[in-house]
């Protein structure tokens, strides 16, 4: 009898748990689109937010995009060459590289780089008070803070997935070019001719969708911190996890929904 | 001062009044039926034991928590914390001290300083910002930490800086939390000298939380006891601790080592 109750306890509020964090990330986004378009727009503290995102992340993204260009073109010759088609390897590489990795490496790259940091962040300014005293300023920290950064983040990853793509085909460029001789142009000729315009726009698309997620979920757990120092902890990791969770299954969706707009 | 209102306020009308405040967190009750005056030109010292309520009882007034139940008016019109104009406007014209100084960790003292001020001021001259800081940091005595960052502030200094942070808006009301805690006598007495050099100053009404009797004594013309969520009981110095409340001598006894 009481196991039972405790069981039901358990499971009923882990059940009420998982609708109220719904809906608070409902009522988080509502409230970001509300006050979006409203004044004032701190332009200068998304630019500084920017420049953070994009600077922070910069390295590690060009080593990994380097190094994931030079190991995918590596592995994938054997078996082209197994079909005498190693002259397909620039197109081969640079769709999956520009309609897959570049976006998916570097959405994971800054989801665990940008999403804890921003969730670190906040979540210290939220148990030090910070935000409240922005607050008793008559300073509105949701724009000041959220508003800017969910912008700077949707703003640069695009662009840093550009980035990453093109690294990654350089590291493809070197790979091939060790076994063969041919020329950069040649190399970037044939690797575009085989993407559409769509290709690029739908990995710029997701980078949007992605970056949009990390500065949300950054920004959600950082600014809903409670529980002292412990919190900010929680709240770092957990926007790495809830992100990364995230981000795959926009991924899943945003392939379907390509993919029937590419064969309609 | 006046520059928001268009009746300004004379000495004597109140610029807080609560009514019959509630608040509870969960199942567990902490302030049940607060009534509460504080008038224009007052200063009073709101004394009360660890986890009583005094905290959430100021937050309530600047909308930082919401009331279950209870009127509270400042300046003569209804908290709404759904209308964010308004709720600035108020908060404007009151200054938080908090508890634990609540410094932006990510900037140094003097844009500490300036950011109350640039957010909220439009269109100041680099100058202008700058010969505000210069104003209230010179009016707490930290002119040489500048260009500090708030980590490398000790802890009274930090309280000051807060106290700077909230001057620079030229509040009507100071609102100190706990502004001696955690500080040795010498440097508190400073900040007591200091709380009282802001009143004639700045010509704020305040209300100041705090368990030290100096400072309750030297900073407050009123003294309020927060006790089992009531004001218990109310009036200059010597009348509160006329008491035979045990609660309230115990205070005595512990501050004047008795
Ligand atoms: N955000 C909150 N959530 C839940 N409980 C809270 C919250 N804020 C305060 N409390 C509770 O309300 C009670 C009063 O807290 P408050 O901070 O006002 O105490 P205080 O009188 O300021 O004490 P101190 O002198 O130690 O600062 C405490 O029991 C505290 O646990
Ligand atoms: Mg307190």
């Amino acid at each position: 009898m009481k196991t039972n109750s405790v069981k039901h306890y358990l499971f009923s509020k882990g059940i009420d748990q998982y609708f109220t964090g719904i809906n608070d990330v409902y009522h988080f986004n509502i409230r970001f689109f509300k006050v979006l378009f409203t004044r004032p727009f701190h332009f200068r503290e998304v630019i500084n937010q920017s420049f953070e995102v994009g600077l922070k992340s910069l390295p590690l993204i060009t080593l990994t995009g380097f190094i994931v260009g030079i190991v995918f073109t590596k592995q994938s010759r054997p078996s082209l060459e197994d079909f005498g088609a190693t002259s397909w390897l620039p197109s081969l590489i640079c769709i999956a590289i520009v309609r897959a990795l570049g976006p998916l490496v570097t959405a994971l790259i800054c989801a665990g780089k940008i999403g804890s940091s921003i969730g670190a962040e906040l979540g210290s300014m939220r148990v030090t008070e910070q935000i409240d005293a922005m607050e008793v300023s008559a300073i509105n920290p949701f724009k000041y803070l959220v508003v800017t950064r969910v912008l700077a983040t949707t703003i640069t990853i695009p662009i840093l997935a550009l980035y990453c793509s093109f690294v990654g085909l350089y590291g493809s460029y070197i790979n091939i070019h060790t076994e063969e001789t041919s020329s950069i142009v040649s190399f970037y000729q044939s690797a575009f001719s085989s993407i559409s315009f769509l290709d690029i726009f739908s990995g710029v698309a997701k980078s949007v969708v992605y970056g949009f997620t990390i500065g949300m979920v950054g920004c959600f757990k950082g600014f809903n911190a409670t529980q002292g120092t412990r919190g900010v902890g929680k709240a770092a990791n957990q926007a790495v996890v809830l992100a990364m969770f995230l981000i795959f299954i926009e991924e899943i969706v945003i392939v379907q929904l390509a993919n029937w707009i590419r064969y309609f | 001062m006046e520059k928001h209102d268009k009746q300004p306020l004379k000495s004597g009308d109140p610029v807080i009044s609560i009514h019959g405040l509630y608040k509870s967190f969960g199942d567990v009750p902490v302030l049940k039926g607060i009534d509460f005056i504080l008038a224009k030109g007052e200063n009073v010292a709101i004394l009360g034991k660890s986890g009583s309520g005094k905290s959430v009882l100021i937050k309530i007034i600047v909308g930082l928590l919401k009331p279950d139940a209870g009127e509270v008016l400042v300046f003569g019109k209804q908290i709404d914390l759904e209308n964010r104009k308004v709720l600035d406007k108020m908060r404007l014209r009151i200054g938080f001290s908090f508890q634990n100084s609540a410094l932006y960790d990510s900037m140094n003292v003097s844009q500490n300083l300036a950011f109350p001020l640039m957010m909220n001021v439009k269109n100041l001259s680099e100058k202008e910002v700058n010969s505000a800081v210069e104003e209230v940091l010179d009016a707490v005595g930290l002119s040489e930490k500048i260009n500090e960052m708030p980590s490398d502030l000790s802890g009274g200094q930090r309280k000051r800086i807060g106290i700077a942070r909230t001057l620079i808006l030229k509040p009507e009301i100071m609102l100190y939390d706990e502004p001696t805690s955690g500080l040795d006598p010498i440097t508190s007495a400073e900040i007591i000298e200091l709380i009282l050099e802001v009143q004639q100053k700045y010509n704020t009404s305040s209300v100041i939380i705090t368990h030290d009797l100096t400072c309750a004594k030297k900073t407050g013309n009123r003294i309020a006891m927060l006790y089992d969520g009531k004001f218990v009981r109310e009036g200059d110095f010597a009348e509160v601790f006329e008491s035979k409340n045990e609660e309230i001598r115990g205070f005595y006894n512990y501050n004047f080592i008795q």
